[in-house]
C-alpha cells in the first residue's frame, strides 16, 4: 500500500531547473534505459510472469449483445481434465440482463491454457436473446428505438435577452439572425466512429496470495492506486495488497483498474490456494475492455467576410455505451470558439460495453467533428486552409493565438505548405456526375491541418531518494512506465541535479510497495516525476553540498555538482570527486523523501499546451485509398527532459491517428449487435507501410522552456483525424464526413456529391 | 497469417481434428478446424513428451496435440519474449524463425516443430546483442515494447533474406507485425541502419 508523503513534514526547496546553458543531461537525446530489455525478450510483463504452481485461467464471454441468462451450467466444464475452478460471476447468474457483448460470464481455472480454453467451451448457458440496438449514428432509428436521451449544451450570444424574453426563443431568433447576416454559411455533417484501446497485452493479472497478502502482478496505468480496488471487494486492507507492474503493454487510457476479472483472479487464487494467472484473450480484450465514444454532429456556422466564425449553431450525438454519454459539449466547437454559439447534444444508448478514458478524452472527436467544418468554409470562400486557420486564431479560448501562429508558421514550412497548396478539388473535374482527375491517373493530392490544446498538469508524486556513502543512488517510487520513457526521464533528473550520468543512478518504479505516485492519465506523468525527483534531489544535493562546503572551506552556495564532482563554480581544482563527498555522510545513507501534490503552484512543472498538425495525402478517385505521403507535427510542452522520448509520444500519436482517421472501427452488425470485428486481422490498425514521412519539430523556445515541464501524451493524439480529413477534402473537393475514412466512404461521398 | 505445417506430414487442423479435442488455443481456431473435414488425420491423444531445439538447445516437453509452440516456448521454457497477442497471428508479436523462416508461434503447434531448429527473441540478447535489437534501442523503436520482440525478430528475418534491403523495400516488407504505440518510424531507421552498419 504506497501513501503520499505528507508535504508539510518535508519542506525544503528552493527548486529550480538548470538553464538551457548549464544543463548537461536535460533537453539532450537519452537512449531509453529499458529498451533493450524489451528487444530482448528480457522485459517481463504481467503476462510473462509464470509464477511457481500457477493456474491459468480464460473466460466466458457473452456471445448475445442483449440478452436473459437463464441458466448458467458448468457441470461438464469442472469435468474437463485439467480443470481446477470454475468460477461464474454474480452478474452472469439465472435471470441477470446482459447488455453488451463480450461480458464475462465464467472463469475456468485450469493446469494449461488448451484444457482452460476447453473448459469454457463446455458451459452451457440457456439465453433468452433481446432486442439490440447499437446504430449510434443513426438518430432517428436511435429516438424511434426509445435509445435517445437529451445531453447537455449552452449557447452564448453577445446580445443578451431582455426581461420580458424567452430565453430558449431569443437564441434561436438571434442564431437566425447572425447566420443571416453571415457573409459566409456553412452546413455540414461530421463525425467519428467509436473506436477501441486494443492494448497488445490485454487487460489482466498474475495474482497469488501470501497467507493473507494479496500479491498482484497487474497491467495497470495505476500501480500506487489500485491496491484500493481489490481491498474493497475482497474485504481486506489497501495495506494487505500489494501491486506490481515493472512492464506495461499498453493502457491508453484503459488500464486504472483492477476490474472484476483482477478480483476474480484473486478470488480463484485465494479459493484454490495457487497462484492464478488471468488475461483476456484479443476477443474480449476488443469488446469489453475500453472503447472511445462515438460523435456525429450537424452544424450551421457563419463567418464574417473575411472568413472569421461568428456564429455556431450545432447538435451532436454519439455513444458511451449502454447508459448513454457521447462526447462532451465542453468541446464544441473546439480550441477556436466563436462569440456566438449554440452547442446542444443528444445521447444514445447502445448495447456496447460502456467506454473509457481513451488518450485526450473528448478532444479527438471535438477536433474531428468541428476543425472539419472550418476547412469547408475554406473550401465555400475558395480560400486557403491555412489563412483562414490563421484568421480564426482569433477565437481561441485559451490564450493561444501567438503559440499557433508561430507553431503553424515552422508547421507550413517543414510541409512545403505554399508549394504544395491548391485550391480544394482543384485537381478533379466532375463529367457525366463522376469525378475525374484533370491529369493522367486516378492520383489527386491535398493539404490540411488542425490544431489543439491539452492540460497536462503534474499528477501527485512522492520520490524517496537514498544517497549511499560510496556514491550510489537510488529513487522509489510507486509511478509506472507505460512506454513513455517515465523511468529514464527519472534518472536523467536525478543524473543532471547530481552532475552524474543515467548509468550512475537506480531508478525503483512499478511498485506499490515504493511511495505513491499517481495513475499515469491525462499526461500527468512527466509533470509528476519530475516534481518529486527533483524536489528530492535538490534537497540531498543541498545537504552534501554543506558538508563538502565545509571541508573545502567555502561557502554551499558556491558549489556545483558537474561531471562527477563537487566543485565551486568555474574552479575545477576546488573540488571533491561524487564519491568523496558522500564519504561525507558517514555510515549511513542519506535518505529524502520530496512529494508534489496535483494543482499546486510549483516553478518545475505547468500545464495547457497547443500543437499544430498537418497533413498531405494522396487519394484515389477509383478506389476510393488514401495514402499519408508527408504528416507534420509541432508540439509544445515547455521544458523537454528527453527530446528523444518526447518525440516518440508525437510520432505514435501521429500514427494513431491516421490509424483512427483511414482504418480503425468498431463495426457492429446492425441486427445482433455482434462486434464483428473484434480481431486484429479486421480490426485494422496502421501498419508500417502506412505511415509516410512523419516530421516531428519540438516548439520549445525560452517562453516554453521557462514555463517548466508539461505532458505531451495526449495532445499530439488530438488533431491527426481532422488533418488528414482535411486534406482529403481538399485533395478531392468532397468532404468524406466520417471517419475513418475507409475506401467504401470515399466512393460513397464522391457519388453522393456527384448527385448533389 | 497462415502456417503452413505440411512437412511434418500432419496439419494443424488434422492434429485438432483428430485430437478429439474441441479446444485448441482459442474458440476462433476451433471454429476454423471443426469446420474442416479431414480424411487423413493423425490420431494423437493425450499428452506426450518431445524434443524440442531451442536457441541451440533440446528441451524434453510434453505437450498436447492441440498445444501451441507458443504456449510451450512461455510456460515450459519460460521463454517469454514472444507475446500472445492475436490468435489468428495477425499482429505479429509471436513471431519467431523456425529453420531460419519467421513464423508466429501462436498458430504453429509445438509437434509441428519435431526435428525443426527454433530461435526465439532471446537467442538474439546476452552479453553481445544482435545488432537489430541495438538498432531498435538506439533508435527508440519501442514503447510499450509488447510487439517489439515480434518485430525484432521479423526484422532479423528480413534483413537475412535482404540484406541490403532498401528503405523503400523495408517499408513494403515488414507489414506482418503490428505496433499500437506506433513506433514504425523508428523501426524503419532501425532497420536501414542494420543495413548500413552491414549486419
Amino acid at each position: 500500500m504506497a501513501l503520499f508523503q505528507d508535504k508539510k513534514a518535508a519542506e525544503g526547496g528552493p527548486y529550480n531547473w538548470p538553464s538551457r546553458k548549464d544543463s548537461k543531461v536535460i533537453g539532450k537525446d537519452q537512449t531509453r534505459l529499458d529498451t533493450l530489455a524489451k528487444t530482448t525478450g528480457a522485459a517481463k510483463y504481467t503476462y510473462d510472469v509464470n509464477l511457481k504452481n500457477q493456474l491459468i485461467a480464460r473466460a466466458l464471454g457473452c456471445p448475445h449483445s442483449h440478452c436473459k441468462i437463464k441458466a448458467i451450467d458448468t457441470t461438464a466444464a469442472s469435468k474437463v481434465p485439467g480443470v481446477v475452478h470454475v468460477h461464474v460471476f454474480d452478474h452472469a447468474k439465472a435471470d441477470s440482463e446482459i447488455s453488451w457483448q463480450g461480458e464475462l460470464l465464467a472463469v475456468v481455472a485450469a493446469e494449461s491454457e488448451g484444457a482452460a480454453v476447453e473448459g469454457v467451451s463446455k458451459i452451457k448457458v440457456d439465453y433468452e436473446v433481446l432486442d439490440s440496438f447499437t446504430n449510434d449514428e443513426d438518430l432517428d432509428a436511435a429516438e424511434k428505438a426509445g435509445r435517445t436521451a437529451k445531453g447537455p449544451g449552452k449557447a452564448v450570444t453577445v446580445r443578451e435577452p431582455g426581461d420580458d424574453d424567452d430565453e430558449d426563443e431569443f437564441v434561436d431568433e438571434e442564431i437566425a439572425r447572425l447566420l443571416k447576416e453571415s457573409a459566409h454559411v456553412v452546413e455540414g455533417y461530421y463525425g467519428i466512429d467509436a473506436i477501441t484501446h486494443c492494448c497488445l497485452e490485454p487487460h489482466g493479472s498474475t495474482v497469488h496470495w501470501e497467507g493473507e497478502k494479496l500479491k498482484a502482478y497487474l497491467s495497470t496505468q495505476n500501480v500506487s492506486g489500485t491496491d484500493d480496488g481489490f481491498a474493497n471487494d475482497l474485504g481486506i486492507s489497501a495495506d494487505a495488497v500489494d501491486v506490481h507492474c515493472e512492464y506495461i503493454g499498453g493502457g491508453f487510457g484503459s488500464k486504472f483498474a483492477p476490474d472484476y476479472w483482477g478480483l476474480a483472479a484473486a478470488k480463484i487464487s485465494k479459493a484454490t490456494g495457487r497462484p492464478v494467472k488471468l488475461m483476456l484473450d484479443r476477443d474480449q480484450e476488443l469488446k469489453i475492455a475500453g472503447n472511445r465514444p462515438s460523435g456525429y454532429l450537424n452544424v450551421k456556422l457563419g463567418a464574417d467576410k473575411n472568413g472569421l466564425v461568428t456564429v455556431w449553431d450545432s447538435h451532436h450525438w454519439g455513444t458511451s455505451g449502454s447508459r448513454g454519454g457521447g462526447v462532451s459539449q465542453s468541446v464544441i466547437p473546439y480550441v477556436l470558439v466563436p462569440k456566438n454559439y449554440r452547442r446542444r447534444s443528444t445521447q444514445v444508448k447502445t448495447n456496447t460495453v460502456r467506454s473509457r478514458a481513451w488518450r485526450a478524452p473528448n478532444h479527438p472527436q471535438g477536433c474531428a467533428m468541428t476543425q472539419t467544418a472550418l476547412d469547408d468554409l475554406a473550401h465555400k470562400m475558395g480560400k486557403d486552409s491555412y489563412d483562414i486557420f490563421m484568421t480564426n486564431l482569433a477565437n481561441a479560448t485559451n490564450g493561444k493565438e501567438d503559440v499557433y501562429a508561430e507553431e503553424m508558421k515552422i508547421g507550413a514550412e517543414l510541409m512545403g505548405w505554399k508549394d504544395k497548396w491548391h485550391p480544394h478539388g482543384a485537381q478533379v473535374v466532375r463529367r457525366n456526375g463522376r469525378l475525374r482527375t484533370k491529369k493522367r491517373g486516378a492520383l489527386v493530392d491535398g493539404l490540411g491541418m488542425a490544431l489543439h490544446t491539452w492540460g497536462g498538469v503534474a499528477n501527485s508524486s512522492t520520490c524517496q531518494l537514498k544517497v549511499y556513502p560510496d556514491g550510489g543512488v537510488e529513487s522509489f517510487c510507486g509511478t509506472q512506465d507505460l512506454g513513455t520513457g517515465t523511468r529514464t526521464v527519472c534518472a536523467m533528473v536525478l543524473a543532471e541535479t547530481f552532475g552524474l550520468t543515467v548509468n550512475d543512478v537506480k531508478v525503483n518504479i512499478g511498485s506499490s510497495t515504493y511511495p505513491a505516485s499517481g495513475a499515469s492519465g491525462g499526461s500527468t506523468t512527466v509533470g509528476a516525476v519530475c516534481e518529486s525527483h527533483r524536489r528530492a534531489s535538490q534537497d540531498a544535493l543541498r545537504e552534501i553540498m554543506g558538508l563538502v562546503a565545509q571541508k573545502l572551506s567555502v561557502a554551499a552556495d558556491t558549489l556545483v555538482a558537474t561531471g562527477g564532482r563537487i566543485q565551486v563554480k568555474g574552479n575545477a581544482k576546488k573540488s571533491v570527486s561524487w564519491k568523496e563527498a558522500c564519504t561525507m555522510l558517514g555510515m549511513k545513507p542519506l535518505e529524502i523523501s520530496r512529494s508534489h501534490k496535483r494543482g499546486d503552484a510549483s516553478p518545475l512543472s505547468n500545464q495547457g499546451v497547443g500543437g499544430v498538425q498537418m497533413a498531405h495525402v494522396q487519394v484515389d478517385v477509383e478506389t476510393g485509398v488514401i495514402k499519408l505521403n508527408k504528416f507534420v507535427a509541432v508540439q509544445d510542452q515547455g521544458l523537454v527532459i528527453n527530446p528523444k522520448t518526447c518525440k516518440a509520444q508525437i510520432y505514435g500519436a501521429v500514427i494513431m491517428g491516421i490509424a483512427a482517421a483511414l482504418y480503425e472501427q468498431r463495426i457492429s452488425d446492425p441486427k445482433s449487435g455482434a462486434f464483428v470485428n473484434a480481431e486484429l486481422e479486421n480490426y485494422k490498425l496502421a501498419r508500417l507501410g502506412d505511415v509516410g514521412d512523419i516530421v516531428v519539430h519540438l516548439y520549445e523556445p525560452e517562453s516554453e522552456r521557462q514555463r517548466g515541464v508539461i505532458g505531451n501524451g495526449e495532445p499530439p493524439a488530438i488533431s491527426p483525424k481532422a488533418a488528414i480529413a482535411n486534406a482529403v477534402c481538399n485533395a478531392l473537393g468532397v468532404r468524406v464526413p466520417v471517419v475513418p475514412m475507409t475506401p467504401k466512404r470515399v466512393l460513397e461521398a464522391i457519388r453522393t456529391a456527384g448527385r448533389a | 497469417m497462415t502456417e503452413s505445417t505440411k512437412k511434418s506430414g500432419v496439419s494443424r487442423r488434422s492434429f485438432l481434428k483428430g485430437s478429439g479435442a474441441v479446444a485448441a488455443a482459442t474458440a476462433w481456431q476451433t471454429q476454423q478446424a471443426t469446420a474442416v473435414e479431414t480424411s487423413t488425420a493423425t490420431l494423437v491423444q493425450g499428452s506426450t513428451s518431445m524434443t524440442l531445439k531451442v536457441n541451440g538447445k533440446n528441451h524434453k516437453v510434453t505437450v498436447e496435440p492441440r498445444t501451441t509452440l507458443l504456449e510451450v516456448l512461455r510456460y515450459q521454457l519460460d521463454l517469454t519474449g514472444a507475446k500472445p497477442v492475436s490468435s489468428d497471428g495477425s499482429s505479429g508479436a509471436s513471431t519467431v524463425m523456425i529453420d531460419g523462416k519467421p513464423k508466429t508461434a501462436s498458430t504453429t503447434l509445438a509437434l509441428a516443430c519435431k526435428g525443426k531448429s527454433i530461435e526465439t527473441v532471446e537467442s538474439l540478447g546476452g552479453e553481445k546483442p544482435d545488432a537489430v535489437p541495438v538498432a531498435f534501442t538506439e533508435h527508440d523503436a519501442s514503447q510499450c515494447g509488447f510487439c517489439t520482440p515480434g518485430f525484432v525478430v521479423a526484422v532479423r528475418a528480413f534483413l537475412n533474406k535482404n540484406p541490403q534491403a532498401s528503405e523503400a523495400e523495408i517499408r513494403k516488407g515488414l507489414n506482418g507485425n503490428i505496433c499500437r504505440c506506433g513506433t514504425y518510424s523508428q523501426i524503419i531507421d532501425a532497420a536501414v541502419s542494420v543495413v548500413k552498419g552491414g549486419k
